[in-house]
């Protein structure tokens, strides 16, 4: 059987498969369902200093192939997740998990990974990059390579952990941006977030998500996400955790090789909770059919 | 896939799927209904080509018993192309549906006489709530509210609950329960002519009331019964859009009097007086 053991930085991880941010809140939910000590590890609820309700409702809509969010970042808060979702994370699981940090102002991101870079069991600090940045007319911090330097270089000056920096597709140049966070010290790399979406309600005449405008995932954007994954790993030496419409085992070897050392897998868990265990479960034999004896010697294979 | 995941996901047959008003089919289907405890739950129905489940309230349900399979009632709207796909699919059918998803109505509360309310689609889940009061021997008074005669549905259902005691009720003496069912239409061609609010003063004392309906039937509703009844508590099954309908997206929040909840997981059912408090 092939080794699927993969590895970020110093850590080892028994498998590549990481549910997304956002898909899998803290774990709660889908511990009820499996044991999700099966998992590589996985990137809990985009957390804020503040808690958040998010954005009004209706915020999900469906697409070919896909859905739109428009969530809006709604969690209890860093102190609550700290003081109460963690406590009984660390009930149910056993490995690290990833930090996903999320904040409106550079001093927030500061505070949260700081307050985060206390506690154990936190594998990597996933910043996400695509909030608006509520200092520079909402513009956000990652669309300008600038802004996601200042992002990067904060967060490194108040934590040890390793940071990976979770890039926005919704930009000009995703390389620029990821070689900027890069060159400020990021640890890792982790792309795509979800492409910025619109559904119509056509006999309403009007968006079907209450903020007009959301972040659109699933299958579809698939092969945007291979396409980026593939640029940022000829630009950058730093790993990277690949993940956008990710729904098979298939799709994690094709992610592999376009140049992810791990992969998330996002909207697929919400249709299909038991996605992640089935691409555990055949992940050995589709690359024992592939003539895969590691995983990791598929990282970037695609490259030449 | 099965075996990987627990009970939650669950392969049932189509075994009925047929028009019983318009645009609203009932669907039967097989299979392993034991994670459906109370009505008022829903269930997420996987359809080939679409991305997100549909989430339809539980109608009526029988548990697996000596090796049978259990049946599962769900009425449902044509509102858009994925329940318009549900409404062209044969018997024999296998669908993908989570089961036994949220918390539903409390039948212990329901005091002496509840009041039930069901507004368009919003009805079904109080049809398996009052079979369930009616089998505890509990009499009932039903309010249904339709926008025409060709809107109605499960009417007949209701009424015909009075007999369900003959059938058998477990184990209650004294009293045959009553099913008394008010009807209203918005058009006036058959029942009442108006909302289910106007039913409302005809009730003669009520403790305890559920619904389920559209959000601006439910806050009239509410403002209704704290006027006529003002000691009356309420329980509230709320729709909303959701992603995933077992808690995991946050798609379905709302504000409520204890902080923010999950419409999938809280809910939908929620007290009355936890919600539309602005």
């Amino acid at each position: 059987m092939a080794d699927i053991r993969t590895r970020l930085g110093d850590w080892t991880l028994d498998n590549p498969i990481i549910p997304a941010s956002g898909t899998f809140g803290f774990g709660q939910e889908f511990a009820k369902l499996y044991d999700i000590n099966i998992l590589g590890s996985f990137s809990f609820k985009g957390t804020t200093k503040e808690p958040r309700f998010g954005n009004p409702t209706p915020r999900i809509a469906e697409c070919t192939a896909g859905m739109i969010n428009s969530v809006g970042l709604a969690n209890p808060g860093i102190d609550k997740v700290i003081a109460g979702e963690l406590p009984k994370l660390r009930g149910i699981f056993k490995k690290p998990v990833i930090a996903n940090i999320s904040g409106f102002s550079i001093d927030e991101y500061k505070y949260c990974c700081e307050r985060i870079d206390k506690e154990d069991g936190i594998g990597i600090i996933e910043v996400n990059i695509s909030c608006p940045n509520v200092h520079a007319g909402g513009m956000a911090f990652g669309t300008s390579p600038e802004a996601a330097a200042e992002v990067t270089r904060a967060v490194k000056s108040v934590t040890h952990k390793p940071v990976y920096m979770k890039l926005s597709p919704n930009v000009a140049s995703i390389v620029d941006i990821a070689k900027a966070c890069e060159a400020a010290g990021a640890d890792g790399i982790a792309l795509i977030n979800t492409l910025l979406g619109m559904k119509i309600d056509i006999k309403r005449r009007k968006p079907v998500v209450a903020n007009k405008m959301g972040g659109f995932s699933g299958p579809a954007i698939f092969p945007v996400a291979v396409r980026m994954v593939y640029q940022v790993y000829e630009a950058v030496k730093i790993p990277i955790i690949g993940m956008g419409g990710v729904a098979s085992a298939e799709d994690v070897i094709e992610m592999m090789m376009a140049g992810a050392s791990a992969v998330e897998v996002g909207a697929m868990n919400l249709t299909e909770p038991g996605i992640c265990p089935k691409i555990i479960g055949e992940l050995p034999g589709l690359c024992d059919s592939l003539g895969i004896e590691n995983i990791t010697d598929i990282i970037g294979a695609a490259h030449c | 896939m099965n075996g990987v995941i627990n009970d939650m996901e669950q392969i049932f047959t189509l075994t009925k799927n047929t028009p019983i008003a318009k645009d609203v089919y009932r669907a039967v289907l097989r299979g392993d209904t034991s994670r459906i405890t109370v009505p008022g739950q829903f269930v997420n129905v996987k359809l080939d080509g679409f991305f997100l489940r549909r989430p339809i309230s539980v109608c009526d349900w029988t548990i697996p018993f000596m090796g049978d399979e259990g049946e599962l009632t769900l009425i449902y709207k044509v509102v858009g192309k994925g329940t318009d796909a549900m409404s062209r699919l044969k018997e024999g059918a296998e669908l993908s549906v989570l089961t036994g998803l949220g918390h539903g109505f409390d039948v212990s509360a329901s005091g002496k006489r509840p009041l039930l309310v069901g507004g368009g689609v919003g009805t079904p889940p109080m049809y398996g709530l009052a079979k369930k009061l009616v089998r505890a021997g509990i009499s009932v008074d039903v309010i249904l509210g339709f926008n025409t005669a060709e809107d109605v549905f499960l009417a007949d259902e209701f009424e015909a609950l009075n007999d369900l005691y003959e059938f058998g009720c477990e184990g209650f003496e004294g009293k045959k329960p009553e099913v008394r069912v008010y009807l209203t239409t918005v058009s006036g061609e058959t029942g009442t002519k108006g909302f289910v609010t106007d039913c409302v003063p005809k009730i003669g004392e009520c403790t305890h009331y559920y619904a389920c309906g559209p959000i601006p039937m439910l806050k009239a509703l509410k403002a209704k019964m704290a006027e006529t009844f003002p000691d009356a508590e309420g329980e509230l099954s709320l729709e909303e859009r959701m992603g995933c309908g077992f808690g995991a997206c946050v798609g379905c929040s709302v504000e409520t009097a204890s902080g923010f909840k999950k419409v999938c997981t809280d809910g939908p059912v929620f007290p009355a007086a936890e919600v539309f408090c602005e």
